[in-house]
């Protein structure tokens, strides 16, 4: 069940260049939220209507607060990042499917983020039972990764400049570590979950990637966030906001 | 106090419906709203047979308001009468079921299907500015909207409302054609065509270039045209275009429309039909109007 909130924040930081670590008081909207799911929220200005998705890092049940890391990349997200502690925004969620977790604890899940893409896997790492391996992929340095190591990964790092890690894409990492897992959970760059799926295809591994499209009511009433996804032997458009975000990579139309 | 409405010998329990396409067949909403308080909801577009749509992007922000171009994705009209009829009927609202086709055939098929089910109303949709044949394409001529609307009335069971385009040169042309085919009531506007530009990579932000503009930004132009078509014809006329609350929503009852539809409104507020219900009432305590006629078309 969704929940329209109007949530504290209780602290806004930097926690990179155009990084920001939002973390919100939403009791029902933590209530209820898993690894993988996202919220809408609310510019509220005037100017900008229309809610803005982000993606869960973390979930804190008992403190009823979830944290949002998000890159500013325009006007909503360039508002968001001003906030203080002590103010209040509207937020709706949690919205979409999430991952699917496995259960078996003695089989290794592989965490692959790309840039903005990693933070939801911070949650879905936390939750996981298993043996965790996390590729962590950026244009240039590092954010969150330690905490990945904190929520019992192993990480590897890559950069697109070399500046920490491997230099190159997660993909070429993966390659060249020869890195083996029984399933993948997945966020990033079209471009990168696009390789990462025929990696894990070829290997047989089962692989599910968040999605990301233009949204407006996030939802699944506007049929906005569409991608094309295999029906039978038909194809169809789904919606990333309900149906996803997160997909079987052998069901994505690349 | 009464905010009962009647359209057609149709009883709305308020004046309050949703506009097609912005509000799914309500079961989105329903979890964040409570669907029994609309007036009526007004289903998204149904088609003969299922749509695909058009390709993503399809959703722009704009300043005030934004841009779509879904293309009118649907189901069809099998899977509505199967799936949402059912849905809807377990809440106290009138069913209005948004008719879209690409050819006159097309329309009549739906509105065929729909004999002997169990809907309040019908809209006919010729005003998507999305889709290549049909929509828009019929909306804009007077000669056309007379010929699908009375077309399309012959196989109709249900009131006919007809949704009208505002991208036309003068509303109130279309609006008499509507009404000379035999419309029982009108309904605008959809949403007007507009574009955006990403000046970073060089493109356009929708796939399809165009899209339709809607949101508070549309407002003024809305209401507008609702006044011209409400000094016109006689039918009914339901207005919307940028409403988001209970003002917004008086404008144009005192413009002549009988009834209002919120539209983007309910991308922004989930709750924006109950607000508006609710903002309408309290105009009305305030100003001690006990029947909304008090104030109907009250703009000379």
């Amino acid at each position: 069940m969704k929940h329209i909130e109007k949530a504290k924040v209780i602290s806004n930081r930097y926690i990179a260049d155009d990084i920001c670590d939002l973390v919100i008081e939403c009791p029902n909207i933590a209530k209820e939220a898993g690894a993988g799911q996202f919220v809408e929220v609310y510019p509220d200005n005037g100017e900008n209507l229309l809610a803005r998705p982000i993606s869960i890092c973390e979930i804190d049940k008992t403190k009823g607060t979830v944290r949002l890391v998000f890159r500013i990349v325009g006007k909503g997200t360039a508002l968001f990042s001003e906030l203080k502690s002590g103010d209040i925004i509207r937020v709706l969620g949690p919205c979409g499917n999430g991952y699917r977790l496995m259960e078996d604890s003695k089989k290794t899940a592989l965490l692959v983020g790309g840039g903005i893409g990693i933070p939801p896997l911070l949650e879905t790492c936390k939750e996981l039972e298993c043996n965790k391996i996390a590729v962590l992929g950026y244009s240039s340095g590092s954010f969150l990764a330690e905490e990945f190591t904190r929520a019992g990964a192993k990480v590897y790092i890559s950069t697109d400049d070399g500046s920490e890690g491997f230099k190159g894409n997660t993909v070429d990492l993966l390659k060249a570590e020869d890195i083996k897992a029984d399933v993948i959970y997945s966020c990033g760059p079209k471009i990168m979950l696009k390789f990462l799926s025929q990696w894990a295809m070829e290997r047989g591994i089962d692989c599910y990637v968040s999605m990301e499209e233009r949204m407006a009511c996030g939802i699944g009433a506007c049929v906005g966030c569409v991608i094309p996804i295999k029906d039978g032997g038909d194809w169809t458009y789904k919606k990333v906001c309900k149906d996803g975000p997160v997909f079987d990579c052998k069901e994505v139309i690349w | 106090m009464d905010t009962k409405v009647n359209i057609c010998g149709v009883e709305l329990k308020n004046p309050v419906m949703t506009a097609s396409g912005t509000f799914g067949s309500g079961r989105e909403f329903s979890e964040l709203t409570d669907l029994n308080g609309i007036g009526g909801v007004v289903v998204k577009g149904v088609a003969a047979v299922p749509w695909k749509g058009n390709p993503a992007p399809r959703i722009a922000e704009v300043y005030g308001g934004m841009l779509n171009s879904v293309g009118l994705q649907n189901p069809g009209v099998d899977y509505f009468i199967e799936n949402d009829i059912p849905f809807l009927r377990q809440f106290d609202t009138k069913i209005v079921v948004n008719v879209c086709g690409h050819s006159i055939d097309q329309y009549k098929d739906v509105v065929r299907k729909l004999r002997g089910q169990d809907v309040d109303m019908l809209e006919l949709n010729i005003s998507c500015p999305n889709v290549d044949e049909g929509g828009m394409a019929f909306g804009t001529d007077p000669v056309m909207v007379e010929k699908v609307v009375y077309e399309v009335k012959k196989d109709a069971d249900k009131p006919l409302i007809v949704k009208l385009s505002p991208n036309v040169t003068d509303i109130t042309a279309t609006a008499k054609a509507a009404a000379r085919g035999g419309a029982d009531a009108l309904s605008l506007i959809n949403t007007l065509t507009g574009m955006k530009i990403d000046i970073h990579k060089r493109a356009p932000v929708l796939y399809r270039k165009i899209g339709g503009m809607s949101g508070p930004a549309v407002k003024p132009i809305a209401l507008r045209m609702v006044y011209e078509v409400c000094k016109c014809v006689d039918v009914p006329v339901i207005g919307m275009g940028g409403i988001s609350n209970g003002e917004d929503a008086v404008e144009f009852i005192m413009a002549g429309a009988t009834a209002v539809a919120i539209g983007t409104a309910n991308f922004i507020n989930p709750r924006a039909t109950a607000d508006t219900v609710r903002g309408i009432e309290e105009y009305m305590e305030k100003y001690n109007v006990s029947d909304l006629s008090e104030i109907r078309g009250i703009i000379e």
